[in-house]
């Protein structure tokens, strides 16, 4: 096996995408809500992105990714057998654990993705776990026998009720409330709107809410400082720090405000990709 | 025959206004003549001062005297034998503060070009002997891990190999050189020298692993277990620091850390990379050190046209290198000294397009020996901009005392050596900003040499 090879490359839904690759130095350590930076080629920017999980044994990860940008549009050109150029990592601190009984995990669309392997990861720790699984529609549903198998009981939901029940996440969660359902923490992994709504609720009921950020970044070792976040009024950053943090104490509209700034430039280079090489980067 | 010119002979440069669109060289080094020329100004006193300033003791007089003699090869084999790095030193090393700061010539005019000098012979080996084939060193048989492909790291992984270890570098970016390649702009020191070192010490020997983040991907006790007899860490000074004044995480607002590492390890400047970047017009850059000079040089490359530095203190105490500081106003960097940022101001969608600062004053010196800047009441004023790039100095990151079994730190947060870069744990040295904190270049290399000297010692036992 090559380093960084795709050993397995699986279509979830139009837009997401399944990875395992040979990682070894990162999956030996990799622990559950831990991410890595990845590069695809010499060009290529670093993005970090969180496991869907790893085997040690193996020597393997899972990435599960949406193509949003140029460099997951880059991703989907690679297939089984390619490589990529750079993978590190574990980064970040694992999701706490210790001393935990009962939680609710709560993902957004492809925040299940991430949401995923820390619901499974608590669940096989001896956690209850309750997976509230949000998405759009129907054809957006990922990993619902997955999460089926490795939490106590999963909620999928979809926002136009083209499948299972019609229902917002948050809706979910204060109806799993109401009906009596206690929880020593509510995790939120999905688009920041969702967690920062999901943490307001866990505070109204006097829930500890923890909420898996994403930011902008380069080294993923605090080298960059390019992703803050102001948490508690404390700068924290999210690479080092995080990427879980106190619901409760995240400045929400400033995360969201800071996760645009190269929205623009972005956009421009999605455009750019499609029309100047229709996707395509050659690799060796 | 001494050459009694007062002055240095003038570094072939491209022009300021030429320089300030692209990323190539701005010194184009001295030529052959030049250089024998600007040696011959060398006294060669029996005392040697300039040696006393070098951080890791070039035998100056002497690799000057082969200069002057025509004999450059053997002039860089005698740079050699200290200094592993010497195209690097001789671009970026603070001479002034080092052995130019001590040379006799300095006294009536301008001191022997002993950084120029030292490039030339660096420059003039690597274009005519650089393809000669390194012979690999014979193994002595012990493995040593170097954490942290940077300027300590290189340094004493090839003191090392030298010596007949068995090195293995660990780097955590996805390119070696730690801040020769992410921090220092190829306008200063071009990319092709740093890797073309690092290859010299692949054919002696030495191993490098990129992607590898001691401390998360591997601890320094794995390591330890795994057989390495002894490790190296020279990771860096690590976390940028910012004001803490408001508005800092507006739009806009960056470390210099963050926006070097865009433009030299991630190339932003070249259109076929992918790297985001912030393309601002009108920049300041907060801060007054080297890292200051370049982040401002880089932004007006970038296409910038007004470029700030705002420092504190005034032109006395700037800590930047002499000559960046000359290059930067050649190029058209507007300084506002003795200008102390008090918010950075936004517009309603979060993106930067002030930064509030007050005017200051020398007050009485402070412990440092600096007079201490005080605010002038009442002469706050806001400067436009649309990025602001903080270049004030890094913290130290705690990831590797954090996750090594009983290491200690020092007063001031870096991991705590004695003389010999020895660490509290038996066959554990450190050197660097890892235990200084931010400093230069060449302190750092110093560092890790003294940490080989002390590895062998150990090993030798």
């Amino acid at each position: 096996m090559k380093m960084y090879e795709i050993l397995s490359k699986r279509k979830l839904n139009d837009n997401i995408t399944w990875l395992v690759i040979y990682a070894p130095m990162v999956a030996r350590k990799a622990k559950p809500g831990q991410f890595i930076i990845l590069r695809t080629d010499e060009y290529g920017e670093r993005i970090p992105l969180t496991m869907a999980g790893h085997n040690s044994e193996n020597g393997t990860i899972d990435l599960i990714y949406a193509t949003v940008g140029r460099t997951t549009m880059l991703m989907d050109q690679l297939e089984e057998g390619d490589t990529f150029a750079n993978i590190v990592g574990p980064l970040g601190k694992p999701t706490h654990m210790e001393g935990l009984k009962k939680v609710c995990v709560v993902g957004g669309g492809t925040g299940n993705a991430l949401a995923y392997p820390i619901a499974a990861g608590m669940h096989n720790h001896g956690i209850k776990v309750d997976m509230i699984a949000g998405f759009k529609n129907k054809d957006l549903v990922i990993l619902e026998e997955e999460f089926t198998a490795n939490t106590d009981r999963t909620f999928v939901v979809t926002d136009d009720g083209s499948y299972k029940e019609k229902a917002f996440t948050t809706d979910k969660l204060k109806a799993l409330l109401a009906e009596g359902n206690e929880y020593d923490e509510i995790i939120a992994v999905g688009p920041p709107i969702m967690m920062k709504l999901i943490c307001q609720i866990a505070q109204e009921a006097g829930i500890k809410s923890v909420a898996s950020l994403t930011a902008y970044m380069i080294d993923g070792t605090g080298m960059c400082g390019g992703c803050r976040a102001s948490i508690g009024g404390e700068d924290k950053f999210v690479c080092v720090d995080g990427p879980e943090f106190d619901g409760s104490l995240v400045d929400w509209d400033e995360l969201i405000q800071r996760n645009s700034y190269y929205s623009e430039q972005e956009a421009h280079d999605r455009e750019h990709v499609c029309r100047l090489t229709g996707g395509v980067r050659y690799y060796d | 025959m001494i050459n009694l010119v007062n002055v240095k002979n003038p570094m072939p440069e491209q022009k300021p206004d030429v320089r300030n669109k692209n990323f190539l060289e701005v010194a184009e080094g001295y030529t052959e003549d030049m250089a024998v020329r600007e040696a011959m100004r060398c006294l060669q006193c029996r005392k040697h001062p300039c040696m006393t300033g070098c951080p890791v003791s070039v035998r100056i007089p002497e690799f000057i005297n082969k200069i002057a003699q025509g004999e450059f090869e053997e002039a860089y084999q005698i740079i050699k034998t200290t200094n592993s790095l010497p195209a690097v030193c001789g671009r970026v090393c603070p001479q002034e503060n080092q052995c130019e700061g001590s040379c006799v010539r300095g006294v009536k005019g301008e001191p022997v070009g002993i950084g120029r000098l030292e490039r030339f012979a660096a420059d003039w080996h690597a274009a005519n002997y650089g393809d000669e084939e390194i012979e690999p060193a014979e193994s002595n048989g012990h493995k040593v891990a170097v954490i942290g492909a940077g300027p300590a790291g290189l340094a004493c992984a090839g003191d090392l190999v030298n010596k007949g270890y068995e090195v293995t570098v660990y780097e955590s970016l996805h390119k070696t050189g730690g801040v020769l390649v992410y921090g220092i702009p190829e306008f200063r020191l071009p990319k092709a020298i740093v890797a073309a070192e690092v290859k010299a010490l692949e054919a002696k020997g030495v191993k490098f692993v990129v992607d590898a983040i001691v401390g998360r991907s591997i601890t320094v006790d794995e390591l330890m277990e795994e057989g390495y007899e002894s490790v190296f860490i020279g990771t860096g000074a690590g976390l940028p620091s910012f004001m803490k004044i408001p508005g800092e995480n507006l739009l806009g607002v960056c470390s210099a850390n963050e926006y070097l590492s865009r433009i030299n390890l991630m190339k932003a400047y070249l259109p076929e990379y992918d790297t985001p970047i912030m393309h601002g017009n009108k920049i300041a850059v907060v801060g007054g050190g080297n890292v200051a000079m370049d982040a401002a040089r880089c932004a007006k490359r970038m296409g910038a046209e007004d470029v700030y530095i705002i420092y504190r203190r005034s032109s006395e105490e700037i800590p930047a290198r002499a000559e960046e500081i000359h290059h930067a106003v050649e190029e058209g960097i507007d300084f506002r000294y003795l200008t102390n940022p008090v918010q950075v101001v936004g517009d309603e969608k979060g993106y930067v397009t002030g930064i509030e600062c007050v005017k200051m004053e020398l007050g009485e010196p402070d412990a440092s020996g600096r007079r201490r800047p005080v605010e002038v009441k009442d002469s706050n004023f806001i400067l436009e901009v649309d990025t602001v790039i903080m270049a004030i100095g890094t913290k130290l990151n705690k990831l590797i005392l954090e996750t090594t079994e009983n290491l200690e730190a020092n007063d001031r947060g870096g991991i705590g050596v004695d003389g010999k870069a020895a660490t509290n744990r038996a066959g554990i040295f450190a050197g660097g900003d890892a235990v200084t904190g931010a400093a230069t270049v060449i302190k750092a290399m110093g560092a890790g040499k003294v940490a080989a000297a002390g590895i062998d010692e150990f090993l030798s036992k």
